[in-house]
This record gives C-alpha cells, sequence and structure tokens, in this order.
C-alpha cells in the first residue's frame, strides 16, 4: 500500500516537474514570473482533446499540443514581456501582464468550451494494467514515467552540454556581458519560451490523460503548486524542480491516502515554510538567486 | 580607417555623458583613451558596442555604419569589448566562458584558436575546468582577453584592463596586449593608469566631462603640460 502510493506519487511528481521545469527556466533566464503558465498548460490538453475528437491519432495529438504550446508560449512572450523588458525593471508590470495573458487565454478556453468538463474518449491511450513485484501499474504511468525521464535527461543535456545551454545560462547570469560576447538575449528568450512552452503542454495533456478532465481553469492550481515547487527546489534550479516536484507528488499522494485531502494542500504550503527554514534559498537555490535577486 | 566615430552625443542615466566626441583608430593601432573618473570613458566605449545607443552621430566600423545594430550584432562584426570589472561568467567554466567567446567569431573566419589562446595566457590552459569566478583577478583579465580574442576580433575595446590588479598582474595582462598589437590586433585602451596608457600606445584622446579636450601622438603628450598636471601627476 505504501509503496503503490509512492509509485502513484512519483507519476504525479514527474507531470509536476514537467510543469515546474519550464516556469523555473523562464525565471531563471529572465528573472520573470510567467503567470500564464497555467493557461498554456491548459491549451496543451484543449489542444490534444480537440484534435483527438476530430480523429487524429492520439500520438499525432500529443506532438500537435506540444508544439503549438510551445509556439504560444513563444507569442505570450512577444506580446507581454518584449516591451517591458525593453523598458528595464520589467518584475512587476510582467506580473501583470501575464495574468492578462492568462485571462485571455482562459477566457478563449471557456468559450470554446462552454465551461463544460470535457474528457478524452475511452480508449484514446490503451487501457492496459500490469502487476510489478505487487504494485499495481498501467501503461500510461509507465509511459508518462518514461517519457518524463527522457526529457529531464535531454533537457538536462540540453543545458550543460551544448552550445545554446551555454547562452541560456549566460543570459540568465549576466545579460550585458553576454550581449558584448555577441549572443543574442532575445534568440535565447524564444528559444526558452518555447521549450517551457512545449514541457507545460505536454504536462496538461498528460495530466488531462491521468485525471479524465480538462477544463479552462485546470491549469490555475498547477500554477500554484508549480510556485511551491521551485520555491522548495531553489528558483532557477531545474534539478531542484525535478527533486521537489516528484517529493511533492510522493506527500501529497500519501496524505490522501492516509489523512484526507482536504488537507494535502495545507501540509504541501507546511511543507513549503519547513523547507524554507532549513534552506532559505530552497534545495538547490544559490544565494541571490531567489525571486527578488535583480536582473544584472 | 578601421573605425570612425563621428560626432556622437550620449545620455546616460539623465546626465549628458558624451558631447560631440569624434575619433578614429586606424587598422594595426594601440590608441589609449584618458580621462579621469566619470569623463565618459567606460560610456563612449558602451555606445561603440551598443550596449548604450548614441542620440546623435555616427560610428562607422569596417566601412559599416552601425547605426542599428544590437550590441550582440556589433559584437559579431568583430568590434569587441573586454568590459571594466571583467565579466566573466562567474559560474561557468574557463573553457565554456571561451566557447561562449567563439559565438562573436560568427560566419567570420577566426583569427585566434583556442591553442593560439592557451599559448598567450597559459593560466587558462592549466585552469580549463576551474569555474571562472573563482580565479583570481589577473585571471579573470585574462579569461576576459582570451575569451574577447576566441571572437575574432578587428578591434578589442578594453576598459580599465588593470583595474584592481596587482603590478606584476596588470605587467603581464599590459605584456600581452602589447604583443598582440606587435602581431597585428587593433586596440582601443581606456586606462586609469595615464602614464602606462601612453607609454605602451602610438596615439592617444584625452576625455574630460564628456568632450575630446587633447588628442595627438602619446610620446607628445607625455610632454603636454596639461596632461602632465592633470593626469600624470606631480
Amino acid at each position: 500500500m505504501l509503496l503503490q502510493q509512492i509509485l502513484n506519487g512519483t507519476v504525479s511528481g514527474a507531470i509536476y516537474a514537467l510543469f515546474a521545469l519550464g516556469f523555473t527556466l523562464i525565471f531563471g533566464v529572465q528573472k520573470l514570473l510567467n503567470l500564464a503558465h497555467g493557461a498554456i498548460f491548459m491549451a496543451g490538453a484543449f489542444i490534444a482533446y480537440y484534435a483527438t475528437v476530430q480523429g487524429l491519432p492520439f500520438w499525432f495529438a500529443l506532438l500537435l499540443a506540444t508544439v503549438s504550446t510551445g509556439v504560444i508560449s513563444v507569442i505570450v512572450d512577444f506580446v507581454a514581456f518584449r516591451q517591458l523588458r525593453k523598458a528595464g525593471h520589467a518584475e512587476f508590470a510582467a506580473i501583470v501582464t501575464s495574468i492578462g495573458v492568462d485571462l485571455i487565454l482562459m477566457n478563449i478556453a471557456q468559450r470554446v468550451s462552454n465551461t463544460k468538463v470535457l474528457s478524452f474518449p475511452f480508449g484514446t491511450f490503451p487501457v492496459k494494467f500490469y502487476n510489478i513485484l505487487g504494485l499495481r501499474t498501467s501503461l500510461l504511468q509507465l509511459t508518462i514515467l518514461g517519457l518524463v525521464l527522457v526529457l529531464v535527461l535531454a533537457l538536462a543535456y540540453y543545458i550543460n552540454r551544448t552550445s545554446f545551454g551555454r547562452q541560456v545560462r549566460a543570459v540568465s547570469s549576466n545579460e550585458n556581458a553576454s550581449a558584448l560576447l555577441g549572443i543574442s538575449a532575445p534568440a535565447v528568450y524564444r528559444q526558452t519560451f518555447f521549450i517551457a512552452g512545449a514541457l507545460a503542454g505536454l504536462a496538461g495533456v498528460l495530466i488531462g490523460l491521468s485525471f479524465n478532465s480538462i477544463h479552462f481553469m485546470m491549469g490555475e492550481p498547477f500554477l500554484l503548486q508549480a510556485f511551491v515547487v521551485v520555491v522548495i527546489g531553489g528558483l532557477g534550479s531545474l534539478q531542484g524542480a525535478v527533486i521537489a516536484a516528484i517529493l511533492i507528488g510522493i506527500i501529497q499522494s500519501l496524505t490522501i491516502a492516509y489523512l484526507s485531502s482536504e488537507l494535502s494542500t495545507a501540509i504541501i504550503f507546511a511543507l513549503l515554510f519547513v523547507t524554507l527554514l532549513f534552506f532559505p534559498n530552497g534545495l538547490f537555490g544559490r544565494a541571490g538567486n531567489y525571486a527578488g535577486g535583480s536582473r544584472r | 580607417m578601421l573605425l570612425d566615430v563621428r560626432n556622437i552625443w550620449v545620455s546616460y542615466k539623465g546626465i549628458q555623458a558624451l558631447r560631440d566626441v569624434s575619433l578614429h583608430v586606424n587598422k594595426g593601432e594601440m590608441v589609449a583613451l584618458v580621462g579621469s573618473n566619470g569623463a565618459g570613458k567606460s560610456t563612449l566605449l558602451n555606445a561603440l558596442s551598443r550596449a548604450v545607443t548614441p542620440q546623435k552621430g555616427q560610428v562607422t566600423f569596417n566601412g559599416r555604419d552601425l547605426g542599428r545594430l544590437a550590441a550582440y550584432q556589433v559584437a559579431r562584426q568583430g568590434l569587441l569589448q573586454v568590459p571594466e570589472g571583467r565579466q566573466v561568467l562567474a559560474d561557468m567554466s574557463v573553457w565554456e566562458n571561451l566557447q561562449l567567446g567563439m559565438l562573436a567569431q560568427g560566419r567570420r573566419p577566426a583569427k585566434y584558436t583556442l591553442e593560439q589562446v592557451y599559448d598567450i595566457f597559459p593560466i587558462l590552459q592549466e585552469r580549463a575546468t576551474q569555474i571562472a569566478g573563482t580565479l583570481s583577478g589577473g585571471q579573470q583579465q585574462m579569461l576576459a582577453i582570451g575569451r574577447a580574442l576566441m571572437g575574432a576580433p578587428d578591434i578589442l575595446l578594453l576598459d580599465e584592463p588593470s583595474l584592481g590588479l596587482s603590478p606584476l598582474m596588470s605587467d603581464q595582462v599590459f605584456d600581452a596586449l602589447i604583443r598582440l598589437n606587435r602581431q597585428g590586433l587593433t586596440i582601443l585602451l581606456v586606462e586609469q593608469n595615464a602614464f602606462r596608457a601612453l607609454e605602451c600606445t602610438q596615439r592617444a584622446y584625452v576625455l574630460d566631462r564628456g568632450k575630446i579636450v587633447i588628442e595627438g601622438a602619446s610620446a607628445d603628450l607625455m610632454q603636454d603640460q596639461r596632461v602632465i598636471e592633470s593626469y600624470l601627476g606631480s
């Protein structure tokens, strides 16, 4: 029972990690909180849903949702953040503009879905269960775990080992010096927003499929949770986000199983405060990498 | 003429930092820009690099008007600045810093290979895997210069390369710059130590409160009464 809950929690946590990775990536590079990230996640689920009911194969719907949300995210950057960056000191204004984008995307989704809760048609993803060492798991769970593992490793490789990743880290640590080296910050922004949006959209599809529920406000609780994940993991830290997301997934699943589902949010926030008591910069955060840290 | 600056005006943080500044640098020259703190030396380099945008005036580099280019595009044209305070990427390794430097090369042919940069500054090869923020000030300055060389510069702008360095370290940095210039690299040097700057350059400009007040051969400026009184001390 305990191990079963840990497995289920790990799967949820893996999806939270996809969501939080994009959020923390944008924060790390831009020092901006992208509050439209939840709506982009929701858009991923919507796009995959409508593509599936149009009769497209699920793998294609998944791919379409991922690429489209990547593009939407780049557009969000263009509309909500680009002008503010030019003016400098955009931290506060960016919160307002990204809430604006969030609301616009949610309103569109509400209109399109007539405020209804949608769900993928039965059999969209093959329903298969396995018993492994006494643990009950599904093909969907295994697919999610595999997919997230591959994506996290690919992202880690990308950021730490490629020229593009070096440019992302350079712009993130010192944008002015990067420009003098010939690094194009706009190109870095475009690419990080694409990656962040694509990961969020993919997470949206996977959550929509796992909980079998898609609605226009589905992104908001995940956005709030992403804050917790990102602060516990350490703002801007990718490995911190993954570890904190899985930790929160497991704790949530154990709380629901052994205590009560109403308490799970309270417990997660209590965990946030306890973590900050001992690790003021989060588990993997560096001093100066916090939300108030200014852009150089 | 490699770099031709005509009548530029720059306002920075609400202050008229540069007024009608004109200067030029010929290919292969090493030119000094001296002046007291706040005279506008760094602002001038940043205006050339397009880190700040001039209000008026024209900058021509390699025959091309830099008018509408962004800072990163100017760097890719081969006009590279080693900024004040070195600005190495502190949490990345020496090798990663040098690799990033190569981006400015763009589609132009390389001028210095990694091996050549390691030959000029052997310490960078020894410390290749070390995190740049843990290097000494002098080593960081060498890294900042080496990183700019990786970007195939046609001209190198240096902002106070000896700032905060021990005399021994700043000797090493200056020796390297003089050698690079003898091998053909064009250099525009901003330096707080006017004597040192005039000693190693062919020509010089003196900037005072945002205006060029004296210009000429460095050897002549060292004899100039105004320069001696204001910048070379007693």
